[in-house]
């Protein structure tokens, strides 16, 4: 579904990463583990089109999608909800729901789709008209994760969900990760620090360090390799 | 007591048109941060437009509401066009420059479009046509108040109630207020800021046309510098509201409308400029955020 070949991408005189290859399957959750600064949120940023790539090839269900804006990536059907969440601060729950569906126009399916993250997300339907910004670090994450969902997203990038959260609300967004995967069979890109959790829901996993794709394989064998265990496991 | 209540209509009127050209100041700072210093000619273009669209109408006797009508148009679609074009000349190849340089480009801009009225128009002050009829039904008051500043406050006041519609309620609305808030998500749940950028510079731009005609047949007469005075004093009102927030463009018009029409009329019309300049200073001092503007605060 989505491919990243060889690619490079950076700020300024500084290379963030160098040489990424990354392969996704449809319906699988994958997740990018690495330490601060390796090159994660690089990574989706330059999926979403935000940071340009300097070289390489994205290719996504075959098609060259580098070069494209980030409007017509979300149009695609590419969606990320962003590190720190960035919910619109001044804007209702309500609104920031209707900004994750802009570039759809019928209002019927919608609406539909509004109850449906709030069935997922109860505590959003209480605070519907409430501004962005008041929300709780776990509430602002469950609407960011609302609003992407929003746009349909074939294939969903989240950067570190669990940043900042209490670990109750750690566990109940990685139920809702999962349910997303199954229900919808949205694809999902995970991106973490919190390795253990990531690679127990994910199918495969990739680990990244200072811009290069490390290692990969099986959430199982990653689980297990000694070295994974050691510096991103804490055992 | 009447002439209190005159200072309060003709401050009311004056500072109804800073608030229209604070509007544009306010919320093109809102989207990209920066301050547009050819808004000010812009609104000078809207007049001039208007002046010579109304001249041209009344050569050929068309009647006063069409002329009005028809001038407004094309002073906001000429002003619009304007407004458009610069954003993309002067401002968009510097999205990504350091935050002085779009500064500078803005007031080489200003500079430029000066100048070019100057030259393709002329540099002698022209006499507007009088537009709006003294009304019949505001004879009793006219002493006090003038059917112009009727009109003007009017006029500004469904402006502001359509600019309002148009930020709360619209989908296009919307998009603006989440791309001022927070850019790059903007971009990722595919609003193309671009696109929001210039109906930014579009709606600013046609309000400070409005302003033009309504000012122009206020005090009767144009020329090419009207511009930089009328920019700086609605800049300063946008300053005065808390530059970014709509409201407060508002509130900092009418504030310095209603400050210089006092000082005009109880202290001396020499020094309208000093009061309303100092009123600036006074605001940068005690709150710089302005008086509905928030402090940059960011929660990390």
């Amino acid at each position: 579904m989505l491919k990243l070949e060889n690619i490079q991408a950076g700020y300024g005189n500084i290379l963030a990463i160098k040489d990424v290859d990354i392969e996704i399957n449809e319906g699988e959750i994958i997740t990018l583990i690495g330490a601060n600064g390796a090159g994660k949120s690089t990574t989706l940023m330059t999926i979403s089109g935000v940071v340009p790539a300097r070289s390489g090839r994205i290719l996504f269900n075959g098609r060259e999608i580098q070069k494209a804006e980030p409007d017509e990536i979300v149009r695609m059907g590419i969606c990320q909800v962003p590190e720190g969440r960035h919910i619109f601060p001044q804007l209702t729950v309500k609104e920031n729901l209707d900004m994750g569906a802009f570039l759809r126009n019928d209002t019927k399916e919608i609406r539909r789709d509004i109850e449906y993250v709030f069935s997922l997300f109860p505590i959003l339907a209480e605070r519907r008209g409430q501004d962005g910004g008041t929300l709780s670090g776990g509430e602002q994450q469950m609407l960011a994760m609302s609003r992407a969902l929003m746009a349909r997203p074939k294939l969903l990038l989240l950067d570190e969900p669990s940043m900042g959260l209490a670990p109750l609300v750690i566990r109940q967004i990685f139920e809702i990760i999962k349910q997303i995967n199954a229900e919808n069979n949205t694809t999902i890109f995970l991106v973490e620090q919190n390795a253990n959790q990531a690679l127990h829901i994910a199918d495969r996993g990739y680990v990244i360090e200072n811009g290069r794709i490390a290692l990969s394989g099986s959430a199982e064998a990653l689980l297990k390799n000694t070295e994974i265990q050691k510096a991103y496991l804490g055992i | 007591m009447d002439y209190f209540i005159e200072l309060f209509c003709s401050g009311l009127t004056r500072g109804a048109i800073y608030a229209l050209i604070a509007l544009g100041y306010t919320m093109v700072y809102g989207i990209i941060g920066l301050i547009n210093f050819a808004h000010g000619e812009i609104y000078m273009i809207g007049a001039f437009t208007s002046f010579i669209v109304a001249t041209v109408l009344s050569i050929y006797g068309f009647p006063l509401l069409a002329i009005v009508v028809l001038a407004g148009l094309a002073a906001v679609v000429w002003s619009s066009a304007y407004g458009y074009t610069v954003e993309k000349i002067a401002y968009k190849p510097l999205r990504h420059a350091p935050r002085l340089s779009p500064l500078i480009s803005a007031i080489g801009m200003s500079i430029f479009l000066q100048n070019y009225v100057l030259l393709a128009q002329t540099s002698d002050f022209l006499p507007f046509p009088t537009l709006i009829p003294e009304f019949a039904f505001m004879e009793p008051v006219a002493h006090i108040v003038g059917s112009t500043d009727i009109v003007i406050l009017i006029t500004t006041t469904i402006m502001m109630l359509i600019l309002t519609v148009v930020i709360k309620g619209t989908k296009v609305g919307k998009a603006m207020r989440a791309t001022s808030q927070d850019r790059t998500m903007a971009m990722l749940v595919g609003i193309n800021v671009n696109r929001i950028i210039s109906v930014t510079f579009i709606i600013g731009s046609a309000l400070a046309a409005v302003g033009g005609l309504l000012i122009a047949s206020h005090i009767g007469q144009i020329n090419f510098f009207i511009g930089f005075l009328a920019g700086i004093k609605a800049f300063t009102a946008a300053v005065l509201g808390g530059i970014g927030s709509i409201p407060g463009a508002v509130l900092g018009g009418l504030v310095l409308g209603l400050t210089e029409s006092f000082a005009t009329g109880y202290v001396s019309s020499d020094y309208e400029d000093v009061f309303a300049f100092s009123l600036l200073v006074f605001i940068l001092i005690f709150k710089p955020s302005g008086l509905l503007g928030k402090a940059e605060t960011k929660k990390v």
